[in-house]
């Protein structure tokens, strides 16, 4: 089957303007008709569903949460893209467009990120006019800052917690609908399988966790707003139930898998303390804008340093190496993430590295805190203010932009980040892979949808620090609720979908099968045991730095596991009623067919591009090295039968608008 | 270092529950307490016993998912902390740990630790939202500035996580801390101006039909909050209902 992107003709400022005029339109009373599912319900699918609803839709709405507010949307720190230019400083839908297309490495599609540039301006309109509480300035207007790979402040923000505001936006414009009736909301209800009929999506199977039923869902097109996979490496910044089930279900019943490889690493996260971990926690790229990255320059400083016999306070100016800014002047600390990660691992490799386990660098807010108290002093009026008094206006300064971050850190790590640098190395973040849509964010199954995190379509091969809020609302406030149209436009003649069909039997009695699998099995060990072994190949062999060899041993790793976890896996309890530990086999299960496919995609890659590092690939001076002749493509994954025999297509990436060069952050 | 939990066990929720005790040895200070919990069912189900069912989800304080009453506390000791990010380090090997659901009239337990807490999402259906839709095509989003010192006290308001420490903490079991955040937040901001009025009067009347206790100012709320919501906003809340209570038209 080839691949058609369905992308319009014409130019790029005027694809999306021109297509969504010529979208057929679904009449008020037909719309009464057709029903929509909407699966998960963080920014994309709790924006996709309020704004359905209102359209005049009837909506389902399903989260695996006890409350759609839970969603993991809510964890982003930092803030979220638009081209606004409210500061002045030369910003434009297109230098957005070309920022994310050149941070993605050239591996996203040229008009779906356009759209996405276009859109950026409208969501802060939405967002305000909702009662988001975005950060403000003393004149009362809205206040920006910078993130990684950009020269420009385009990023709105709310302190630390703009995902959580941006959520709790989208979740009362849902609860608006639910109010109305207009929503139906299932909360503690997880997918478990995607029912196709006639070729087309038309329901789900989805399980009440509470009581263990098996419900059966129909509808005219179901989107799937479920978020990314990044717990396939187990320990990730994800929260503990994130999960691919609702995605690889799809994938299983002719949803293509897209660049499954494509996995963001998080410069800036707090550091592994043990084996008992069961999650990272980010520190905000925003840090970047005022933490200096740093590392002892001299081995035995480092060395010292981990056996605790130096604190880094005491090591000289002179005798630290700031290796973003040795590396990369342009952009120093905000290079984007995939070079911040690597350039922190290469210091790490080589025997810098700063805690016990020579797996971390530090972030320091020193020379901010003086600075910042330097500026506060001038501002009051303090003359010849001590070294202590400037300290303590910048640590006043500091709190105010980062005081939760900081707090947080401090109740993880017992440190305090005000007096003695941080300590911070790359964790498992975002995943830019993921189910492959066209222009219209409809997969191959016809019918079936993908928005946000959930979908591979406008990151490419990395995705740059706040425009994954920016996609999640982008894809469910104003481009899915158009784009559905081209689709349920043929079928207002439909009428209801029944359940009782051969095709919902079989689906749930596949469902059933499954679930007394693991109930019945026997085994001898917990699913987390699986889980962590699944982490430490990813980690270890589709992480930071992937080679052909470790590749190919992931791959037969992967393969034993799968035999063992089915047939060693213990689950207790039954299968009726809640069964948390029954809910996590099944997503296990679905991650490690997942593993697999990302090595194998890894492997088929014979480029360094974005946040796919390849040893094999990459310069003297150790920068990725693209192959644009040979891997201007997206990879989609046809399903058939098991990962290992997983069919290649390819989507030709073609670049009108923007030059394909070589990303320089130098 | 070696504990002794003491844990609320309970099949569902017509079921009579009971405090279970488990020893337990090798936990380590830098583990997060539900990291001490997954660590215990781990050796639960080594046993052959089936685990403690508990609620949480991102494990960085801020889904608002994890409960759980710890030594009669909302959240364990420590302050501005949620369950997650509790440390083992704030306990001492010999302890004795009491591990108890979140209780209240309002909040049914659904197994074990895990409480239903969708009494705040329904308050939250009662107004907890400006009736704009959709589109983007509102004003710009500059076109109306807000003072920063408003802007400011709305955020610290629309940080609550949800989580219901509030309720199982307070002895009337109140959500009237809950209730004020949200309506303090759009009380603070001019777009939250035209429906100010119906907004309080449908989300208190909400708060009552589902069973939430009233005020009587004790103030442990917001000391076990983990988000430090402020007092203020219930004082807000209060003032916007009687102001809304004389001047509605309803």
């Amino acid at each position: 089957m080839a691949l058609d992107s369905k992308v319009p003709a014409g130019a790029i400022a005027d694809k999306w303007t021109k297509h969504k005029g010529e979208i057929p339109l679904v009449s008020p009373a037909n719309k009464r008709l057709l029903d929509i599912i909407v699966v998960g319900t963080g920014l994309a699918g709790s924006s996709a569903a309020a704004s359905l609803a209102e359209m005049g839709y009837n909506v389902k709405a399903f989260c695996f949460q006890d409350s759609p507010r839970r969603a993991h949307s809510i964890a982003a720190q930092g803030g979220i893209n638009a081209a606004k230019n409210y500061q002045n400083d030369g910003d434009s839908v297109y230098r957005l467009f070309y920022d994310t297309i050149k941070g993605g490495d050239y591996r996203s599609r040229e008009g779906n990120v356009h759209r996405l540039a276009e859109v950026s301006r409208n969501i802060i309109d939405q967002c305000v006019a909702q009662g988001v509480p975005f950060a403000r300035d003393y004149g009362g207007l809205l206040d920006n800052r910078s993130f990684g790979g950009v020269q420009v402040s385009r990023t709105f923000y709310a302190k630390g917690q703009t995902g959580q505001q941006l959520l709790l936006g989208a979740y009362s414009a849902l609860n608006r609908q639910i109010a109305k009736g207009r929503v139906k909301m299932y909360a503690r209800h997880e997918m478990q399988e995607l029912v196709v009929v006639d070729g087309k999506a038309r329901g789900i199977i989805a399980k009440n966790l509470v009581t263990g039923e098996f419900e059966r869902h129909s509808a005219h097109a179901v989107l799937l707003c479920t978020g990314g996979y990044g717990n396939v490496f187990f320990l990730s910044t994800n929260a503990m139930g994130s999960n691919v089930t609702a995605a690889w279900k799809a994938h299983r019943k002719g949803a293509h898998m897209a660049n499954p490889c494509f996995t963001q690493i998080h410069p800036t996260c707090i550091p592994v303390s043990g084996e008992n971990q069961s999650k990272l926690t980010l520190m905000s790229e925003s840090l970047r804008n005022d933490g200096r990255i740093w590392v002892p320059a001299k081995k035995e400083d480092a060395e010292a340093i981990r056996m605790g016999k130096l604190h880094p306070n005491d090591i000289a100016e002179a005798d630290r190496d700031y290796y973003l800014e040795r590396r990369y002047p342009a952009f120093g600390n905000l290079v984007p993430r995939d070079v911040a990660s690597r350039a922190a691992k290469e210091r790490c490799d080589a025997g810098y590295g700063v805690n016990k386990t020579g797996e971390a660098v530090y972030l320091d807010f020193a020379a901010a805190i003086m600075r910042f108290g330097e500026e506060e002093a001038h501002v009051k009026g303090v003359k010849n203010a001590s070294v202590n008094e400037i300290k303590a206006l910048g640590e006043k300064v500091v709190e105010g932009k980062y005081g939760n971050l900081f707090q947080m850190y401090e109740k993880i790590t017992a440190s305090n980040p005000y007096k003695e640098p941080m300590m911070i190395y790359p964790a498992v973040h975002y995943t830019m892979g993921g189910l492959w849509v066209d222009y219209n964010l409809m997969t191959t199954v016809p019918g079936c949808f993908a928005l946000g995190e959930a979908n591979f379509s406008d990151h490419g091969a990395n995705r740059l620090g706040a425009s994954a809020l920016m996609q999640g609302l982008a894809d469910g406030y104003f481009v899915a609720p158009y784009t559905v149209g081209e689709f349920l436009s043929t079928d207002i003649r439909s009428g209801k979908i029944p359940t009782d069909s051969p095709e919902f039997e079989a689906a749930e009695q596949a469902v059933r099968e499954r679930t007394e699998k693991f109930i019945n099995n026997n085994g001898t060990k917990s699913v987390d045991f699986f889980h962590k072994r699944l982490g430490k190949i990813m980690w270890n062999e589709v992480g930071m730095a992937r080679s052909e060899k470790g590749l190919k041993q992931a791959i037969a790793d992967i393969q034993a596991l799968r035999e063992e976890f089915y047939a060693d896996v213990r689950v207790l309890g039954s299968a009726n009623g809640m069964n948390p530990e029954l809910d996590k086999a099944g997503r296990v299960a679905d991650l490690i067919e997942l593993g697999e496919l990302m090595a194998k995609d890894a492997l088929e890659r014979n480029e360094s591009c974005g946040g796919h590092f390849r040893e094999e690939y990459q310069s003297l001076e150790g920068e990725a090295l693209r192959d644009d002749e040979n891997f201007a493509f997206v990879s989609a994954w046809e399903f058939t039968g098991v990962p290992a025999e997983a069919q290649l297509h390819k989507e030709e990436l073609t670049f009108e608008n923007v030059e394909l060069k070589t990303r320089s952050y130098k | 270092m070696d504990l002794t939990l003491k844990i609320w066990r309970q099949n569902g929720p017509q079921e009579k529950g009971e405090m279970k005790t488990y020893p337990i040895s090798g936990v380590e200070e830098d583990m997060s307490f539900l990291e001490m919990l997954d660590y215990l069912n781990d050796k639960l189900i080594n046993d052959g016993i089936e685990p403690v069912v508990f609620d949480h989800d991102c494990r960085e304080g801020i889904c608002g998912m994890c409960s759980l009453f710890i030594n009669g506390e909302a959240h364990g000791p420590g302050r501005k902390v949620t369950t997650c990010q509790l440390h083992m380090r704030e306990f001492k090997s010999g302890d004795t740990i009491y591990i108890e659901p979140f209780r209240a009239k309002a909040f049914p337990i659904v197994k074990d630790l895990m409480v239903d807490r969708s009494a705040f999402d329904r308050i939250q259906r009662a107004g907890g939202f400006i009736s704009v839709n959709t589109s983007g095509n509102t004003i710009d989003a500059n076109a109306i500035p807000v003072p920063k010192e408003n802007a400011d006290k709305a955020f610290d308001a629309a940080t609550c996580i949800g989580c219901g420490a509030c309720v199982a903490t307070c002895k009337n079991s109140s959500a009237m801390l809950f209730a004020s955040a949200k309506i303090s937040q759009f009380s603070l901001l001019p777009q939250g101006q035209p429906e100010a009025k119906e907004r309080v009067l449908s989300m208190v009347n909400q708060m009552d039909l589902e069973g939430f206790g009233n005020c009587t100012n004790t103030g442990a709320c917001e000391v076990e909050c983990p988000k430090g919501i402020s007092l203020e906003n219930i004082a807000r809340m209060n003032r916007d209902y009687l102001f809304a209570s004389l001047s509605s038209n309803k």
